[in-house]
This record gives structure tokens, sequence and C-alpha cells, in this order.
């Protein structure tokens, strides 16, 4: 396990070549540093793996690479620490991350940028990688930062669009917002606990903290509110539709797969805070429940491919939320590494479909693709089908996981379970909206299918990996708390896996057959506008937040507080004009003064004044 | 001389400086305006003979000594001064030469 520093520093290394070497590297050397880099860190993970897999007990590892900060008793290293959780994390990024690489290196070519594209990507790989092996929460800042500035360099990565530019700067305030408290909370747990240190946190809060006591819940709450605004959960979720301005790769690989479920990775890593603050391990499952549902409903109403995706990773993302409040805790990474897959899948797909139809993105100019398109047809079928849950799929292992752990929760187990099982029929119902929407109807316009080495490939094995995931065994389990035991009784299994499949019929009637056209709500199209925006959360925060802002900053256009400065310029500007006049040239008025002036000091000499 | 006489020099020498700065001020020539100086300079004489007089003591009249050598340098420097602003403006006046005004 000593070559775990190898597998953040390789696309690192991967970032600062492509970074030195701009404008000098030729195409195929740029797409052979980028992917390439990421690849080799995928097979340090693989290394690193077989060392832990193959130590008699899996223990944590430690290591300390460098000392960075020392001020005051607080010491802060670049320390690396692997356990189950990161090691589960490493294969999500490495893996994941090295399909959509190679994906993006085909997606990506014709760009004039390709060099800035990959070095963008290798660097978020780097921070994203730096994130879940920080062994402290400062270096775990570090990279949740990082991963930060790359989505805000990637969303805005076609910047003559004044529209990207607006949608990174977005991205980047409204997670910043999250930043701010969580900062907030990393300054209240060193005043608590004594140190940063992970490790030594885990061990500390049990002992440290009373259960639902003040401290604990504030600081669990402030974390939280850095998870919400990373993983785009209620309140903080307005940034990340926005955020499919970015290339596709780049939608797949961190707004999809990576960088949201960050979020989901703080919460399970600080799991020994939030268990002694179960109001806020509560409102976790709330906040992911309202987030599904909001988000469903919404995405019932987008007409763009991409924007559908992103409220349905909103709304996988809550289900992760729901599985942490309700104690799911590995079910939780579970969910996490199956959606990765096939969120990648489908997003990968739909950038297929994208360029096929030469960069259409809207569900309503496109129809008829099965035929044209057999590839991603049956990827995006499998990718479909992992998100609605249908057994045998990867994602109904772990959303399944995930419901029958709700069902155990205490006095609202059964609430919570019919919420979540609601938000499983609304995904089925969009999911499959979108599917017969895109491949089945009539055939509009022509298509133009990428093809070759580097768009199928990464598809199938996506595809194939989506099907089978829900096999693997993470080695996250040993390190979180145990799941509730025991099993719900049959019946809600049942429903829940025959609520998604009647949604699917829904879908089918509606959109294939053209029945049931009143479900499409057509006369209440307010409500509809209502739904398509988002539940009004883009509208509301302009008149609360941005409008009073915006009034202020015009009010201090002129900057009240540069007052004083300016009286103080002013008063000596005028007294400058009253005594330049004194100089006026005249001669015989210098004289005169001279002359006053003397009888004056006289007069003072002689105390006559 | 009796010291009683001192008032009256005195006093003629305050109106004789008087005179003379009031020339200096009212003048628009600068020729008019150098005498006027002389006039003030003589009248500081005056002032410096009658107190060495009054008091019997001789640095009165070695001040008005030195004080003629300043007028005669004074009028040196001015008359040059004076006839080169004749050959520019083609007249005396200072209040043409008002050109360094803030």
């Amino acid at each position: 396990m000593q070559q775990l520093w190898l597998i953040p520093c390789l696309p690192l290394l991967g970032f600062v070549l492509l970074v030195l070497g701009h404008g000098r590297l030729s195409r195929s050397l740029v797409r052979l540093v980028g992917v390439g880099s990421v690849a080799l860190a995928a097979l340090a993970t693989m290394w690193v793996a077989q060392d832990y897999y193959a130590a008699v007990t899996a223990q944590a590892y430690q290591v300390l690479l460098w000392p960075w900060l020392s001020v005051a008793g607080l010491e802060v290293g670049f320390g690396l620490y692997l356990d189950g959780l990161s090691l589960s994390m490493l294969f999500v990024i490495t893996g994941v991350g090295t399909l959509i690489h190679w994906y993006a290196s085909g997606y990506m070519w014709q760009d004039a940028d390709y060099q800035r594209f990959f070095a963008y990507m290798n660097l978020f790989v780097a921070a994203m990688l730096m994130l879940v092996l920080a062994d402290n929460l400062v270096l775990l800042f570090l990279g949740w930062e990082g991963v930060g500035l790359c989505s805000f360099l990637l969303i805005g990565f076609w910047y003559q669009d004044p529209a990207n530019g607006y949608a990174a700067r977005k991205a980047f305030v409204v997670t910043r917002v999250g930043d701010t408290a969580f900062a907030i909370g990393l300054f209240l747990l060193y005043r608590e606990l004594g140190t940063l240190d992970l490790p030594t946190i885990m061990r500390l809060a049990p002992e440290q903290f009373v259960m639902g006591a003040n401290q604990p819940t504030l600081i669990a709450a402030l974390l939280l509110a850095g998870a919400l605004g990373k993983s785009a959960q209620l309140p903080l979720h307005t940034w990340l539709p926005d955020a499919m301005a970015g290339p596709t790769p780049v939608s797949a690989l961190i707004h999809a797969a990576t960088m949201v479920t960050a979020g989901v990775y703080l919460i399970a890593r600080n799991h020994a805070v939030f268990l002694q603050a179960p109001d806020v391990l509560f409102a976790v499952a709330l906040i992911g429940l309202a987030t599904i549902l909001l988000s469903g409903f919404t995405a019932l109403n987008q007409t763009d491919i991409k924007r559908i995706l992103a409220y349905s990773t909103m709304s996988q993302i809550g289900y992760m939320f729901f599985a942490l409040g309700v104690g799911a805790w590995s079910e939780s990474i579970f969910h996490l590494m199956t959606h990765a897959v096939f969120k990648a899948l489908l997003f990968m797909t739909a950038g297929s479909i994208i360029l096929a139809l030469h960069h259409e993105q809207d569900i309503r100019a496109m129809g008829g693709l099965r035929r044209q398109l057999p590839v991603p047809f049956w990827c995006f079928l499998i990718g479909s089908a992992c998100l609605v849950a249908l057994p045998p799929s990867s994602g109904f292992f772990s959303k399944e996981a995930i419901l029958n752990a709700s069902w155990q929760l205490p006095v609202y187990g059964p609430w919570l379970w019919a919420g979540g099982v609601l938000g499983a029929f609304v995904t089925a119902i969009y999911t499959f909206r979108l599917f017969f929407m895109v491949f089945f109807g009539a055939q509009k316009g022509q298509t133009e299918e990428p093809k070759g080495w580097q768009f199928h490939p990464p598809l199938i094995i996506l595809a194939a990996l989506s099907l089978v995931a829900g096999w693997f065994v993470l080695p996250a389990g040993s390190v979180l708390p145990a799941s509730p035991a025991g099993h719900p009784p049959i019946w809600t299994v049942a429903v829940a896996v025959g609520l998604p499949l009647f949604g699917i019929g829904i879908a089918y009637q509606v959109y294939v057959r053209h029945q049931w056209q009143w479900l499409r709500l057509d006369p209440w199209q307010g409500l509809r506008q209502f739904l398509r925006a988002g539940w009004g959360f883009d509208w509301a925060y302009k008149q609360l937040l941005l409008t009073p802002f915006m009034g202020l900053a015009r009010v201090n256009r002129n900057d009240l507080i540069d007052g004083l400065p300016k009286f103080v310029v002013l008063i000596s500007r005028w007294l400058h004009g009253l005594f330049s006049r004194l100089q006026n040239g005249q001669l015989r008025f210098y004289i005169a003064t001279l002359a006053g002036a003397a009888i004056v000091v006289l007069a003072l000499a002689l105390k006559v004044l | 001389m009796d010291s009683q006489y001192i008032d009256h020099a005195m006093i003629l020498a305050g109106l004789l400086f008087c005179l003379g700065l009031v020339g200096v001020m009212v003048r628009r020539n600068l020729l008019f305006m150098m005498i006027s100086i002389e006039v003030m300079l003589n009248a500081a004489g005056l002032a410096f003979i009658a107190a060495g007089s009054a008091w019997g003591q001789p640095e009165g009249q070695i001040m008005f000594l030195a004080v003629i050598t300043l007028g005669a340098a004074e009028v040196a420097v001015g008359l040059g001064l004076t006839l080169l602003l004749f050959r520019h403006h083609n007249n005396v006046n200072v209040d043409h030469l008002n050109l360094l005004r803030g």
C-alpha cells in the first residue's frame, strides 16, 4: 500500500504536463497524457486494492506524506488515509473516470481547446482523489474546493457564450454558500475536539459528544449544509440543472458520477459525528426525500435531455441522502457506486445521441432513433432500467436495500418508505417518457452516429458494469455502522417493484400509444410551467436574494463608506483653491499683503492687539 | 543732539517710510516704485542715525553705511531689470508681470 500516493499524483502530473506543454503537444499526445494518467491511476488503485485485500485483517492504512500547517497546536499534514470507504470511492472515481476520459477523448476531438479540456479534467480527478484520500478535514476541504474550482472551469468551458459563464458562476456561488457553512463547521469541530484528523474524530466523537446535545447537532448541521451545496440537494440544488451547460463528458464525470456525490461521502466519512446528532440525521432523510420528489416532478416536464438527466441525478443523490438519514450507511455508498456507473452510462449515451443529431438536445426534436442508433438504444435501455431499479439491474439492488432499511425506521419508517416508493414511481415515468420520446415514434431528422473505438467500447463496458454492479460487495461496510437488520413484509418489495413497472406502463400508454392524454395535464399549463421551472426556486431566490442585493448595490453605487475620504479630499481641494487665489501674479498685491502681515506681526510683538 | 529731538526724528522717519510704502503699493511704474523704495531705505537710515546720535553710539552711522550700500546694490539690479522689462514690453508697468499666478 506504499503506492497509495501514486493515485492522486498521476492525474496531477497529467495536469502539470498538459498545462506546461500548452500549445506544444500534438492532439494524440494530449489524448495519451489526458486519458493515460487517469488509466494509470486506475491501475494503481487495483494494485493498492490487491494489497488491501491481501492483508489478513483489512486494516485502515494511514500515511503522512509531509507536514503542511503547524500553527498553535494545530497540526495538519498531507496525509492519506485508506479504508474500505475511501477504497470504494477510489474504484468509482478512477474506474468510471477512466471510461469517461476515454469517451471524452473522442467526444471532444473536434474542439479547439482539446488540451485545456483534458488539463481541467485531470486536475479534477486529482482533486477528487485528494478529497476521498485525505486523512484530515483540512486536506479534504482542499480537495473539496479543488473539485468545485474544476466544476466551475468546466461548466464554463465554452466561455464564448455568456450563458455558460453565467451557469458556471451560479454553480460556484451557490456551492460557496454551503462551503462557508462547512468551513464554520470545521472551526467548531476543532474547537470542540481539538483535532481535525479524521480517524481521531471518529474515535473522539462518541466519547466527547453527548447524544443530541447542541454542539454535535450544530456541527453536523453545518457539515450537512456543505454537503447539500455540493450534492445539489434542497435548498441549494438550483445550480445543477444549469451546470449542464458544460460538455457532456463533464456532466457525466463531475455532475453525475463523482463530485456531486462528495456530499454523501462527507456525511458517511463523518458518520460518528452525525450519529451523535439524530435530529440532523432525520433532517438528512427528509431533505433527501423532498429532493427526490421535487426533482422527479420537475423532470417530468423538462424537454432538454441533459436537464432531465440532471434532475434524475438530483433525485438519485436524494436517495443516497435518504439512505444516510435512515441509517442505511453502506447501502447509501452502494447506491453511490451503482448510480455512478449507470448515470455515467446514461450521460455518455445522451452525448452520443446529441452528437448524432448535430448538437440537438431537445427531446421533442428526437424520435424513432431505435433503429438508427442501436448501440445507444441498448445502452440507454440498460441505464434506464438501472435508474428505474428494475430487477436484476444494479439499481434494483441498491434502491431496494435503501427502501427496506427505511421501512424499519421506528415510527416514521413506513411513511418515509412510502415517499421513497412514490419517488421511484415518478422516476419510472419520467425516465421512460424520455426513453420513449427519444427512441420510439416517428423519425425526425437525419442522424450521423459517432462510431469508433472511443465511442462504443466505453458505453458497452459501462452497460455491462451497470448490469452486474449489483453483485459486487463493497469494502465500505467494514467502516460504516451496521444497517438496520431484519426484513420488511414481502408485500413491500412487491409494491416497490410493481409501482415502477406501472409507471413504465403509463409512460408507454401516453408517449407511445398516445392514450390517456389527460395525464399530460395540458389544460393546466400554469402548473406545468411551474413544475418545469423547478417549483419556482430560481424565481424565489431571485426575488428574495438577488433583487434586494442588486438594489443595495445600486444604492451604494457611489460607495457610501468612501464618503469620508472623499470629504477630506474635497476640503483640501477647496483650501487649495483658496490659497492659490492669493498667488495672483500682482506684485503690488504681494507687497500690500507683506506690509499688512508685517503690521500684524509688529502689533502682536508690541502687544497692541 | 539732544535726546528730546529723537521723537521728532522718529516721527519723520516713520512718515517717510509710510510714504515710501504707499508709493510702492500704489505705483505701477517700476521706476517710481524703486524711487519709493529709496525713500523707505533712507527713512530707515534716518532712524538709525537719529537713534545712534541720541544714545551716542557709532553703530547707527555704521548701519546707515550698510543701508546706503544695500540701496546702491538694489538700484544696480533693479535698473537692469527695468531696462530688460522695457525692452520686452515697451513699458515699465509691473501689472504686466503676472505670468506666475496660481
